[in-house]
């Protein structure tokens, strides 16, 4: 009680030095552990941005800009893949793949991307055990013989745009919105609103891929062309690396026209190791924050020894012994330190929910800010040790005091 | 048996020309349980230095300093300071107190390296030094004699043996002087503590039946006095 007393004392004369020290560290260790649960969490929720396909083919070009055009709505449509190529796929190559679902893409709503698809695409989990749910309404009308202008919306299309259930629009052609842009005639209606799945499908308005397709206003002749196809390979382990070799080779070697994403998984790995370079030089200017941060902690207290030494001779004199003099020291730099660890988890805070907003906005993928992960633990177990490891050092001076020397006030 | 017994104590100084001076040779003192001594030393007689001795503050270079029991001259730095906390109080002529604490918690600090704080004995010493309102308030905010009264209340919280006075009505008018030391005086009785105090002010050792010059016991100071 009494030391807690002499630290509270001291934190409060020194309330200003304490609270920039305290802020520092704040900064740093929020830092520290922003960097590295945002790069933990979108690594993670990007892998798992495969809504459960496990391949892709496509027009030929960049296996990466095919990933993201086709899984994360992102990017330009590499092309098209030709009709006959797609039927060819289909009928040829069955035995390698469980489902194979074609997409087509090249309209939007107010930059909202309109995809065409199957029906089927809603049968597979995007996620292990979670598939595409209504939020409210149903499905499209797609079937061999009919399709209706009807669409399917994502929870965020339908947040920011207003719209629900019977609401009709009129697409715009090209993937992003130019305003004054006149739409389309066709007049679709909003059958469904899926639940909100934390995928880039929330940002999507799917539609019968035979609308995309047949929009007023595309060639004819391009029809029956698709932007790509998502395959779910065999559950078979032996099967499926037999089935994604195999296309692999007829496509990526055999073929001049079409480019076959052996993983998706993979491609999105090559896409964070890219960046990686950029994590690591955030994580060492966290870390130099911290290291500063920590410096700051010593300096700040160090700097108060002179005028504290009274203090503690008085407390010498009253009994006080040097061990819990120097208790106070490392015990209150310490506490500098999980003031600022307190700081850093609002700074943390702060950095993870903007980031969370702006990758749910920009590309529907969602982090979980709450979500404990190991670095929240020894960041601040860490931080906190290194500002009683500082302390060290003021604390052998303030061990040292000469009580007969100080006790006298000096002018 | 005496509560505090010295023999052949023996304290110098370096001076900044090398040079030892002796500010103590004490061959023998003595203090009884609950007795009031007075002690006359002009000032550089080594007044400070001798309840700095006693205090286990400063270690003498020679000779014994018996406090219940215990040789304070050979104790370690610790177990000095444990003495200090459990057997004895000091008044010192500036105060000396913690500016940043208010008048409780400086009294509070002065019981809490002996055993647990104890915030009713505090405001006990507080209310019966006639400080009951100024608890909350910080030494900068009190009067010199409040100030000196806060300094007696926190002497006494350890519910010392020994209570080490030096000059502790100097930085005082008469009245508060007077007053001061009459409270020094009754609240050491009350606790059954012993009281040292060393001053140079006629009027204070004029109070004291028991009365000594320094010189009479410090051979060193007769010294300085030719």
């Amino acid at each position: 009680m009494t030391i807690w007393m002499i630290i509270r004392n001291s934190l409060r004369h020194h309330a200003l030095s304490t609270g920039i020290t305290a802020v520092s560290i704040g900064l740093g260790c929020g830092l520290l552990m922003s960097v590295w649960v945002v790069n933990f969490q979108t690594q993670r929720a990007f892998k798992n941005v495969t809504g459960g396909f496990d391949s892709i083919l496509g027009p030929r070009g960049s296996q990466l800009q095919l990933v993201l055009n086709s899984l994360f709505h992102m990017d330009s449509s590499p092309g098209l893949v030709k009709a006959f190529d797609y039927r060819l796929f289909r009928e040829k190559y069955k035995r390698f793949y469980n489902r194979a679902v074609p997409i087509a893409v090249g309209d939007n709503l107010k930059g909202y991307r309109i995809v065409g698809t199957t029906l089927e695409l809603f049968e597979v989990e995007h996620s292990p055990g979670q598939k595409y749910e209504l939020a409210a309404g149903e499905k499209f009308i797609q079937n061999a013989t009919q399709w209706n202008k009807e669409a399917v919306i994502g929870h965020t299309v339908a947040a920011q745009l207003g719209l629900g259930i019977n609401d009709t629009f009129q697409p715009y052609h090209g993937l992003n919105f130019t305003e004054g842009q006149m739409p389309h005639k066709d007049i679709y209606s909003v059958t469904g609103i899926l639940k909100p799945s934390g995928t880039p499908a929330d940002r999507v308005i799917w539609i019968p891929i035979e609308g995309l397709q047949q929009m007023d206003g595309h060639d004819p002749r391009f029809a029956g062309d698709v932007s790509a196809v998502l395959i779910q390979m065999s559950d078979n382990t032996t099967a499926r690396a037999f089935g994604m070799n195999s296309l692999d080779s007829i496509y990526n070697k055999g073929t001049d026209h079409l480019t076959f994403v052996k993983s998706n998984e993979d491609v999105v790995a090559r896409l964070f190791d890219q960046f990686a370079w950029a994590e690591s030089v955030l994580r060492w200017v966290a870390y130099l924050v911290a290291v500063v941060a920590a410096a700051g902690v010593l300096a700040s207290i160090y700097n108060t020894m002179n005028e504290r030494r009274r203090e503690f001779a008085i407390l010498r004199a009253l009994g006080a012994r040097r061990s819990t003099i120097f208790s106070v020291i490392v015990l209150e730099s310490a506490t500098i330190a999980a003031l600022g660890v307190l700081i850093g988890f609002a700074v943390y805070a702060i950095i993870l929910l903007a980031a969370e907003g702006t990758l749910r906005n920009e590309i529907g993928v969602s982090l979980h800010p709450m979500e404990p992960h190991k670095v929240m633990l020894i960041v601040p177990v860490v931080m906190v040790a290194f500002g009683a490891l500082v302390g060290i050092i003021p604390a052998a001076k303030a061990y040292g005091t000469d009580v007969a020397k100080n006790l006298t006030p000096q002018s | 048996m005496s509560l505090l017994k010295i023999r052949q104590l023996i304290k110098s100084y370096k001076a900044p020309e090398g040079v030892r001076h002796t500010v103590l040779e004490v061959p023998e003192f003595s203090l009884e349980a609950g007795q009031q001594l007075a002690l006359r030393g002009a000032s550089g007689t080594g007044k400070t230095t001798f309840l700095n001795c006693i205090a286990g503050i400063l270690r003498p270079d020679a000779g014994d300093i018996e406090l219940a029991g215990q040789n304070i001259a050979i104790a370690s730095e610790s177990q000095r300071d444990e003495l200090r906390a459990q057997h004895i109080g000091y008044i010192f002529q500036t105060f000396n107190l913690l500016q940043g604490y208010t008048c409780l918690e400086n009294v509070l600090l002065g019981m809490s390296f002996s055993g647990p704080a104890n915030t009713q004995q505090a405001t006990a010493l507080l209310n019966r030094v006639g400080l009951a309102d100024r608890m909350d308030y910080r030494p900068g905010e009190l009067s010199v004699g409040q100030q000196q009264r806060v300094a007696v209340a926190r002497a006494l919280a350890n519910r010392p043996n020994l209570v080490l006075a030096d000059e502790p009505t100097g930085n005082l008018d008469p009245q508060n002087a007077q007053e001061a030391l009459q409270l020094i005086r009754e609240v050491c009785r009350e606790n059954t503590a012993a009281l040292l105090l060393v001053s140079h002010d006629q009027g204070v050792l004029d109070q004291f039946e028991d009365c000594h010059d320094l010189a009479e016991i410090n051979k060193a100071a007769k010294e300085v006095a030719k």
